[in-house]
């Protein structure tokens, strides 16, 4: 390794406080955020607020991390909101009191959500269309789909293991929550240990350059919508689950939830840049500031209003602190 | 409007920095009125800056600009419009929804009174007014989009002359033309100076200037070089006063012993773009290409590469017929290609320097389920940024954040990565400092000592000269020339990627 001037010393020692800034700026605000709830609500730092909010956030968190591929690689995927309701109401069809073992509404609700993301991931490789577009057009569709299946209507009666994987606790703690810990790793050790999350980040921070290194771009692109598909299938699952009821109108707006999750958490929407552990604090800062914000009595008018600005102000602050670099 | 005469355009001492590189030093041209003035060089000789001076693209450090004898300032392009100097980029950039007339007034529509509708019948009597004037044939009201190159071009003179330009610019206006198209903006050319504009044609093409250029200026090395009558000057002068540069750099270059031939191309050709191109390389060897901007080589090496469709001809790897459709397949076939543009497809620049160097070749170093072996990477990445001598503070640092020699070496040591047997190497020196050049240049002849066999790309005379065993020469997508070590010279090659001279020697 080559001496370094002092000169070289000091600029690394700055770089090293605005890339701390930028790697941990996130979790400083969700500490302070934490902190500020704690103050002023006494109830909020209870076990079961805690578990609670834990549990709210699951879902997000679940569709967040499948969003956080697609978003690394540049794209986005608008349709996993109507992919939960896809898988919700395939899946509880086939969890009736007469029907398939648990295994069988489980896997093919996951399934469905595989299919769905396999079909964006293809339309965008092979047809060349803006994701945009594509999971715009797969939004539409999936809901149709859900609406067609279900014939409009919510599908109830379900066996009691179904309604368990949302509603039931182990050791205290929702099944969610287990779930969303589980997800969680699985997408951080895909992301950040994986060959393939490599070359997610490859393509997403400059597509030509991975193909040149000899990158199969459109095999990755359908892996990352494959993905984010899959998880919104198992968000439909344990949705469904914890309603016990499989709606052809679940899942509305989901998709904006889990993009401002991923984007709180420092991934770049021009792609490239971006971890799993940020989403995951992503959607516990939305969860808890939904929760404090309840506590405090702020209309959810105002809530709307906040979540908003806090979206743009954590951009906003990781652009900053990107460029102070 | 009768010819006039006397000096039109003076650009006196004209000085131009870049951070680091002096673009232009000291350049001084002087255009007369009603005439066709050629500008000439090598690639980075500062013709492309000087105009850009001239219309107000960058602005001087040092120099004047007297237009009609009175002294200048331009500001910006827009200004330059205002004082009768029009550039048309070698890159066009019409908008192919909108018509011809629309296209020549956009940004300064005729409108019906104070409503501010646009009158497209005044804009459309105007455009006749000056398709007459130019004696073209076009219909004002055809889109764009349904013209070819050489008609768009037209269009952006149309809209020159619109502007009453005294002075267009057109940059290697005939790179995108056939021989018959050329023929027509020739003949447009020498209508516009009969009307008394002057015209400054910038190209490395020696045929075109003597047919149409009064007078030719040359450029080296951002520094003035001649100016002369077209009279008085023929076309190995003009080759010579192009190249005529010492060769001060030393080179590195050492004899390698040379052994099979590991990759043969022949008759390889992409559309009009590389025309039957046909060439072995061996074991050991480093071979240049030559030839200047347009020639097609960098379109030959990626169709090598895969990354364009050939739409004849074979590639043959060590005695094999190879069918290379992607980059995947040409790095599997042992071929490695450091690219020309390295910020945009060579690097990810935001990725750190280990990831960009097991990048190509990741799956080497993992575990089954495809997990990253961190210390394999970390103990492969360390051995190439010692190897390479990549300097930067640690494997993690950021590409982006390195200077450009270490970003092109962390490239090069990408592509060593996946074991290749045949390297193409694409400008490996551009825009890098002295120091970093000799380093690469070291590089290559400790690469071919290995046994790599080398191909690159240069436009530095010198450098290919100083690097190659043999040089082969292209103009135009078409090899028009082919020389050994011990028959270089600048002359020579140059000649050949002027198209002057055709043929072996």
């Amino acid at each position: 390794m080559p001496l370094e001037t002092n000169q070289e010393k000091s600029r690394r020692m700055n770089v090293s406080v605005g890339a701390l800034l930028a790697r941990y700026g996130i979790y400083i605000a969700f500490a302070f955020l934490i902190g500020i709830l704690s103050l002023s609500s006494n109830s909020f730092l209870s076990v079961r607020n805690i578990l609670n909010v834990l549990r709210q956030s699951s879902m997000n968190g679940i569709i967040a991390v499948g969003m956080t591929f697609v978003i690394v690689t540049g794209g986005i995927d608008l349709s996993v909101g109507s992919i939960v309701a896809l898988s919700a109401v395939v899946a509880t069809s086939l969890a009736h009191p007469d029907g398939a073992p648990l295994i069988v509404p489980v896997a093919v609700g996951i399934g469905v959500g595989i299919l769905a993301g396999f079909l964006n991931g293809v339309i965008i490789s092979f047809g060349s269309i803006a994701p945009f577009i594509v999971t715009l057009g797969m939004m539409t569709i999936a809901r149709g789909a859900a609406l067609v299946y279900s014939g409009g209507r919510p599908i109830i009666n379900l066996t009691d293991a179904y309604n368990s994987i949302g509603g039931g606790y182990l050791f205290g703690v929702p099944i969610p929550v287990y779930l969303f810990l589980g997800v969680a790793l699985l997408g951080l050790f895909i992301l950040s240990f994986n060959k393939f999350g490599r070359h997610v980040y490859a393509v997403g921070g400059n597509e030509l350059a991975a193909q040149v290194s000899g990158l199969n771009i459109k095999a990755i692109k359908i892996g990352v919508y494959s993905l984010s598909g899959m998880f919104a299938g198992f968000a439909g699952v344990v949705l469904s689950s914890r309603v016990m009821t499989g709606s052809p109108v679940a899942g509305g707006g989901y998709e904006l939830d889990a993009i401002a999750a991923v984007v709180i958490g420092g991934t770049s929407l021009s792609g490239g840049i971006g971890s799993i552990q940020g989403t995951i604090i992503g959607a516990l800062i939305i969860g808890f500031m939904n929760n404090g914000l309840d506590l405090l009595n702020v209309s959810s008018y105002y809530q709307q209003i906040v979540k908003g600005v806090i979206i743009i102000a954590a951009v906003l602050l990781d652009s900053k602190t990107k460029s102070a670099k | 409007m009768d010819k006039k005469n006397g000096t039109l355009l003076e650009m006196r001492s004209i000085t131009k920095m870049f951070p680091g590189v002096v673009a232009l030093d000291n350049v001084s041209i002087k255009v007369e009125a009603g005439t066709v003035h050629g500008l000439i060089g090598e690639n980075g000789a500062g013709k492309s800056t000087l105009m850009k001076v001239l219309i107000g693209l960058y602005h001087i450090d040092g120099g004047e600009i007297l237009l009609r004898g009175e002294k200048v300032r331009i500001g910006s392009p827009k200004e330059a419009l205002a004082a009768g100097i029009s550039m048309i980029h070698q890159e066009l950039n019409p908008i192919p929804q909108m018509t011809i007339a629309e296209n020549i007034y956009i940004g300064r529509e005729p409108v019906h009174g104070f409503v501010g509708v646009a009158n497209r019948k005044a804009m459309r009597q105007s455009t006749n007014k000056l398709l007459a004037e130019l004696g073209l044939d076009f219909d004002p009201d055809t889109k764009l989009k349904n013209l070819n190159v050489a008609e768009t071009q037209m269009v952006e003179i149309m809209k020159a002359v619109s502007y009453n330009a005294d002075i267009i610019i057109m940059d290697e206006p005939s790179s995108a033309l056939s021989d018959r198209e050329i023929e027509k903006l020739f003949l447009l050319i020498r209508r516009l100076v009969a009307k008394g504009t002057s015209v400054i044609y910038i190209s490395h093409k020696l045929d075109e200037l003597f047919s149409v250029a009064d007078t030719i200026t040359v450029l080296r090395d951002g520094r003035f070089v001649d100016s002369r009558p077209i009279a008085e000057i023929t076309k190995p002068t003009l080759i010579s006063l192009m190249v005529g540069r010492e060769i001060s750099a030393i080179f590195p270059k050492e004899n390698v012993e040379q052994g099979e031939v590991v990759l043969e191309i022949e008759a390889l050709s992409l559309e009009t773009r590389v025309q039957s191109v046909s060439f072995s390389l061996r074991k050991g060897e480093i071979l240049g290409i030559a030839g200047l901007m347009g020639a097609g080589r960098t379109e030959l090496v990626e169709t090598i590469f895969g990354l364009r469709k050939a739409t004849r001809g074979t590639i043959r790897i060590k005695g094999k017929e190879t069918q290379i459709r992607n980059a995947k397949m040409a790095i599997a076939s042992g071929i490695a290609f450091v690219t020309e543009d390295r910020k945009l497809y060579g690097l990810n620049l935001k990725m750190s320097v280990k990831a960009n160097i097991t990048l190509s070749n990741l799956a080497k170093y993992c575990l089954p389920g495809g997990f990253v072996n961190r210390k394999a990477e970390k103990y492969v990445a360390k051995e190439q940024i010692q190897r390479f001598e990549i300097k930067t503070h640690s494997m993690n640092q950021i590409v982006n954040t390195l200077s450009g020699g270490n970003q092109q070496k962390v490239v090069i040591a990408k592509s060593i990565l996946t074991d290749p047997n045949i390297i193409i190497l694409d400008e490996p020196t551009r825009g890098i400092d002295v120091g970093a050049k000799s380093e690469i240049h070291k590089l290559m002849v400790r690469l071919a000592k290995e046994g790599k066999a080398i191909l690159m790309i240069s436009s530095e005379l010198p450098e290919i000269m100083g690097m190659s065993d043999r040089v082969i020469v292209l103009h135009e997508g078409r090899v028009t020339g082919e020389f050994f070590r011990d028959e270089f010279s600048q002359e020579r090659i140059m000649a050949c990627a002027t198209g002057h001279l055709k043929g072996e020697f």
